[in-house]
């Protein structure tokens, strides 16, 4: 049976991105949907009301929602291939714990380093203690899953097309503090799947540059 | 095989209480320890340094934390009673609206109840319109989970429990039957299987441990007393 797959996305997302890499890595062929944030699509307002967020999966026209809950749905349907989770149930409560860790925490002090001043400080503070935590995690492994790219890294990779953005507008190094997650990251970039989803760092910076001007904080 | 399951947990606490049910539910020994959350005891804080919070599941000396991945833990590891169904997608919303509750709806809830003076009319609003989108997907199913209770009724523990107690105690108003005659209805099914039912806090109990933490509630127009 032919599967119809729809992603409605925004390209700088990292959530969306998530998503991206999960089809990629399952080799699932979609039509991909770039949403205007500004002008939400009624198909957008249609398959996500509660929310009216990006990205959305459709598939056979159910929509699905939410980053992390899309890629495990997408696990649990494309089972066949390419896990993205781990087999025992212990190892899959640990990813979804550090995956959760990530949703909590990452993306609230994005927010303040780049979109506020009074918060940029304790914001930049907050980043390396968030992201020693998660070098602490990842210790010696080649990934977060282990061996293997997994559902860890998939959720945390597409920050790094954040990174030139956060660095410049924080005015800080991160591969200073962060040598192991920045070594992670070009690691995970040397998979195609990953490679061929993230965007340009420099596209990203103007993104953001853009944003900040409309927000009045450029 | 003996198997040895520790529970870290707050007697008031949902999420807590949560993992109880779940074990409940599928009939599993637990060995429950009280932590006192001013005070955190040394197991606590070795078993979960990331967040140093309950609940915390230690299974056979590992453990899980954040009650929504030791609900699925506790799914994948006891097979019996199942708490989640097979199919992906049926699986994928009782997740998505097992995040709109923690997410969502409690924040909201806490601030219609306790919240600023100034805002209160605005956070009534808003927790009533996130309540309408849970009605809404009960449809007429008798339990979130269909014919049984399932990851998503115990998620929603907090609506059909700590919801009640909130509102007793901050004197607001939020889960009316008319508005909300489906979630009503709902919330007796869920507290009257006995799994849930053993694992109740104390209303009076949990009514007093609130106002002294939280205040009297914005409703009562009392100022708010930290």
């Amino acid at each position: 049976m032919a599967d119809e797959v729809v992603l409605l996305d925004f390209w700088p997302s990292m959530f969306g991105m998530r998503v991206r890499i999960a089809l990629a890595e399952k080799g699932i062929k979609y039509e991909y949907k770039d949403e205007d944030l500004r002008n939400k699509s009624p198909l957008l307002l249609e398959m996500n009301p509660i929310h009216k967020k990006i990205p959305v999966l459709i598939h056979n026209g159910k929509p699905v929602c939410e980053s992390l809950i899309i890629v495990q749905y997408i696990d649990e349907v494309w089972k066949d291939r390419c896990p993205l989770l781990p087999i025992d149930p212990y190892q899959r409560a640990h990813s979804r714990f550090w995956a959760d860790f990530v949703d909590k925490k990452v993306i609230e002090v994005l927010r303040k380093i780049l979109f506020t001043k009074e918060e940029k400080e304790a914001g930049k503070k907050e980043f390396f203690e968030i992201f020693k935590i998660l070098e602490g995690e990842l210790g010696d492994k080649p990934y977060f899953g282990g061996e293997t790219f997994g559902f860890v890294d998939l959720s945390l990779i597409p920050y790094y097309s954040w990174f030139y953005a956060m660095e410049t507008f924080g005015e800080f190094n991160i591969e200073a503090e962060c040598p192991k997650i920045v070594a992670w990251a070009k690691r995970c970039l040397q998979k195609e799947t990953v490679a061929k989803t993230l965007p340009d760092q420099k596209k990203v910076y103007e993104y953001v540059e853009q944003l900040r001007k409309r927000f009045g904080n450029g | 095989m003996a198997e040895e399951v520790l529970v870290f947990g707050a007697w008031g606490s949902p999420f807590s209480r949560r993992v109880e049910m779940a074990l409940k539910l599928k009939g599993i020994e637990y060995k429950y320890i009280e932590e006192d959350i001013t005070n955190k005891s040394p197991s606590l804080l070795k078993y979960n340094p990331v967040h140093k919070k309950i609940p915390v599941l230690v299974h056979n000396g590992k453990p899980v934390a954040e009650s929504l991945v030791i609900l699925e833990y506790i799914d994948e590891t006891w097979k019996d009673s199942p708490i989640l169904s097979k199919d992906p997608s049926e699986r994928a919303n009782a997740r998505f609206w097992a995040k709109f509750i923690d997410e969502k709806c409690l924040p909201a809830i806490f601030k219609a109840c306790w919240g600023e003076e100034k805002e209160h009319e605005k956070a009534l609003e808003e927790a009533t319109e996130l309540l309408q989108f849970l009605e809404n997907e009960l449809k007429e199913k008798r339990y979130f989970g269909g014919e049984t209770v399932g990851l998503l009724d115990i998620a929603a523990n907090i609506i059909g429990y700590w919801l009640g107690v909130f509102e007793e105690a901050s004197g607001t108003e939020l889960l009316t039957r008319e508005k909300f005659p489906k979630l009503c209805n709902w919330a007796n099914e869920f507290v009257s299987v006995s799994a849930i039912k053993e694992n109740l806090p104390p209303r009076e109990k949990l009514i007093a441990y609130l106002r002294n933490r939280f205040g009297v509630g914005t409703a009562s127009k009392y100022t708010r007393h930290l």
